[in-house]
């Protein structure tokens, strides 16, 4: 297996704010990789590193082979990035501007460009200006996603695209997976991220604090037990893994952590299990952890 | 109107360095000159003599304006600044009161403020209110001024409050072309060209007699009109007080029956595909600025065949006074009138393209902070390549600039004169004004590589350059200064003698500028 995108102690500072202290990341070849973490946590800055447009501090980071700094022009034929604010030329139409842009990445496919401003429901006719938040994302999407390329690197592609632009979207990346390309996401959509990501990784204040793939990550959360018992509980309060634990006469509700599960059920049964009920854990308990726990800091 | 006060206070935030510059230089201007009055023309007999040539002499008034009475310093003073601080200060309203309205809503920025308890007109109270208030503060500067330099004080306030009012006039039609279309670009582009047209209409009215009635036209005419240190009539003051109002009132009923963000010439769509020019960063490049470039050219060229036709006009002062022609050979130390005059106007049109290239340099900044490099950045074209493209218009573009110009002002006067065979030697003369037209740019360029939050400086050094080429030998300025400007070194052609020196080493040092700045930029963060 080999990787496309390899960072590891990345350190980017500007002026007095540390963007990134220390940031992880490993993308394999040929899968999607969601990237996640709160606003300002330096997803935009690694992704803008990763395209040698900023340069870092410390740390290491190597995209397809190459050093993203030294070999960028020859890198960026290989791959096609597309910005989470859009900013088009108000003078130049949006078939225009996909145009310059695949043309400058070394050319792009016309029948593929012709096919996704029909799905994305684009008019290309239209000056920069005039496009909505949603259609600028699709100029770009359309430039990048018509390109022959081995990487793509979508910062937040699809943020402004209604539901159904989101699914056409959501196909297309799937598309990109299947021919073999690898796909650097980061999104705060976790439908999407559930749908399309093979491994995700966290970060939090320009430092990665998970990664793994999407089963590992569930792994780590917590299931929600309810449970009305013959007996009152006995010696659940003193079990590693058991959190907010609220005892009312014979009904009992915790969390546990996965890998307690089974420790947990058995003292369970000890007072003799009338009823119980099992909430499985969700990603989205586990990315509010995380993100709370930014919010706390 | 809500929010205005806090939108004001944004204003003045945000142009915390541009608005004190540009109060100071046309502040203080005016009064620095009744001391060179004074010495230049020191008794009754040089001032009469003064009056019988310059005065009388419709090429001047073309340039200068109706010359009332030139023997006093005041009245001198009027003549010789009143028009072009006018010209100043309208330029200040139009580019503030643009960059507060039309450019924020350009950039998207206005509706995050729109949206929040900010009333409907309350940005365009803004910016009026921030133009109109820098105005006032430059008149009542050049009152304050001129009249601790000695001159009385109600001439010195007619005449400080008369360009402010002109000031006012422009501000207010800047508002109007800030509803008119959805770039600001092209906001500043239809008020610069109004200006452009009303300096021109004046033009013909205070040179031509007959034709007197013309300068009525011109908001830039009346604070000349008000005739400061003469009559000292403050009735021009309220006309230009009059326009404004109007103008402002129109300006608000078009805010009022349009969407935010649209303008009121339509837009037409684009093609669908892109042409086969739009494949690199040079054809990018020259599709953002080819427009400039257009606008720039037939803007000076327009000016230059002004000042060619008027050029032998000059000729009437010859032998009538000494001072004047020591003046005139000093700003363009040539052997004849003409000559010399047609050598300083090609100082000019140097400056003025000075000032393109300036922009067409900081284009790549624009971009920049647009976020519209990043993409580009981002694609297979290196940082070289792109940059490149943008600063061969200040090489290249400002080059064609003269040359058209240059060959306007020399067909203007060939034709005037009916000798054709003069239109190479006032070509050779404009062109060689690139290599510090060059130096400009590669300014420009530096700050841009090196440090790009501050290429607004490249701004200011054009404004100091301008202000010591056209007003440092009037004012008899130290070499040391007047050396700061790369224009000093350029020799005044026609009529000088041609020496290759300062071209060689002007052009070096516009070479070495902008290496170091391209360089800068290939080590530095986007963004």
């Amino acid at each position: 297996m080999t990787t496309a995108i390899s960072v590891s102690g990345l350190v980017k500072t500007f002026g007095r704010t540390r963007a990134l202290d220390g940031l992880d990341l490993t993308v394999r070849t040929g899968e999607v990789h969601g990237f996640l973490g709160p606003n300002g946590s330096g997803k935009s800055t690694t992704i803008r590193v990763l395209l040698g447009l900023l340069k870092a501090d410390s740390g290491s980071a190597s995209l397809l082979g190459g050093d993203p700094w030294a070999d960028a022009t020859e890198l960026h034929r290989r791959l096609a990035y597309v910005p989470g604010d859009v900013s088009l030329w108000p003078n130049l139409s949006g078939g225009e501007v996909i145009d310059l842009l695949g043309r400058l990445r070394g050319g792009l496919d016309k029948r593929r460009r012709a096919d996704l401003l029909e799905r994305f429901d684009l008019d290309p006719r239209k000056k920069g200006r005039t496009y909505s938040k949603g259609n600028r994302q699709k100029v770009a999407l359309v430039a990048a996603l018509a390109s022959d390329v081995e990487l793509l690197l979508l910062d937040e592609p699809s943020s402004g695209l209604d539901p159904l632009m989101e699914s056409v979207f959501q196909e297309c990346v799937a598309e990109e997976r299947d021919r073999g390309r690898t796909v650097l996401l980061s999104s705060h959509i976790l439908a999407e991220v559930e749908s399309l990501c093979d491994r995700v990784s966290i970060i939090r204040a320009g430092r990665t604090v998970e990664t793994g793939t999407l089963a590992e990550l569930r792994h780590l959360t917590r299931t929600t037990i309810t449970a009305e018992l013959a007996t009152p509980p006995n010696g659940l309060a003193s079990l590693a893994g058991v959190h907010d634990l609220k005892v009312n006469d014979h009904q009992v509700s915790f969390d546990v952590d996965s890998h307690e599960l089974d420790a947990a059920l058995r003292a369970l049964t000890l007072s003799g299990v009338r009823s119980l009920t099992s909430q499985p854990p969700t990603l989205e308990e586990l990315f509010m952890r995380h993100y709370q726990e930014d919010v706390a800091r | 109107m809500t929010g205005t006060w806090t939108l004001i206070r944004l204003a003045l935030r945000r142009d915390r360095i541009i608005l004190p510059i540009w109060i100071v230089l046309l502040g203080l201007t005016p009064a620095s000159t009744v001391a060179a009055y004074e010495q230049l023309y020191p008794d009754a007999a040089s001032r009469a003599m003064l009056n019988a040539s310059a005065g009388a002499n419709p090429s001047l008034a073309v340039l200068y304006g109706p010359a009332y009475d030139l023997s006093t310093a005041g009245g001198f003073t009027a003549w010789r600044y009143g028009l072009f601080l006018a010209l100043f200060a309208a330029l200040m309203g139009i580019f503030t009161v643009t960059r507060h309205t039309r450019a924020e809503e350009d950039s998207g920025r206005l509706e995050l403020i729109g949206s929040g308890v900010v009333g409907r007109h309350a940005a365009l109270t803004a910016a009026i209110a921030t133009a109109a208030g820098a105005n006032l503060v430059i008149g009542l500067s050049i009152g304050l001024g001129l009249t601790g330099a000695g001159l009385s004080a109600s001439g010195s306030f007619v005449l400080g409050l008369g360009v402010a009012s002109a000031g006012l006039v422009f501000t207010a039609i800047s508002a109007v072309t800030a509803q008119l279309t959805e770039y600001s670009r092209s906001a500043n582009g239809i008020a610069c060209a109004i200006l452009g047209g009303s300096f021109l209409v004046r033009g013909v009215g205070d040179s031509t007699v007959s034709l007197d009635w013309l300068s009525w036209l011109s908001p830039l005419a009346w604070p000349q009109r008000a005739k400061p240190f003469i009559d000292d009539q403050w009735w021009p003051l309220g006309l230009a007080v009059l326009a404004t109002a109007m103008l402002a009132a129109g300006a608000y009923r078009l805010v009022s029956r349009r969407d935010l963000g649209a303008g009121l010439l339509p837009g037409k769509p684009g093609p669908v595909n892109a042409p086969a020019s739009l494949s690199n960063t040079f054809g990018l490049a020259w599709r953002l600025q080819r427009g400039a470039l257009l606008g720039w050219t037939i803007g000076a060229v327009v000016m230059a065949a002004v000042f060619g036709s008027i050029a032998n006009g000059i000729v009437d002062l010859v032998g009538s006074n000494e001072q004047i022609r020591e003046i005139m050979q000093r700003m363009g130390a040539a052997q004849t009138l003409v000559d010399s005059f047609i050598a300083a106007i090609a100082g000019m049109l140097g400056i003025v393209t000075a000032m393109y290239a300036t922009q067409a340099a900081l284009r790549a900044r624009s971009e920049e902070t647009g976020e519209r490099a990043e993409p580009v950045l981002a694609t297979g074209v290196s940082r070289i390549s792109w940059v490149t493209s943008h600063l061969a218009f200040a090489v290249v573009g400002s080059a064609v600039l003269l040359a058209f110009s240059g060959l306007s002002m020399g067909l203007a006067h060939g034709l005037r004169v009916g000798d054709l065979g003069q239109v190479g030697g006032i070509l050779v003369g404009t062109l060689a004004q690139l290599p510090a037209v060059w130096v400009a740019g590669a300014v420009a360029a530096l700050l841009f590589g090196l440090l790009p939050k501050a290429t607004t400086a490249a701004w200011a050094l054009v404004g100091v350059f301008a202000l010591i080429t056209l007003f440092g030998p009037a004012l008899r300025l130290s070499q040391p200064v007047l050396d700061v400007s790369p224009f000093t070194h350029v020799p005044k052609l026609p009529g000088a003698e041609f020496t290759a020196t300062p071209f060689l080493w002007l052009s070096a040092v516009a070479i070495v500028l902008f290496g170091l700045g391209i360089a800068g930029f290939r080590r530095r963060d986007i963004g």
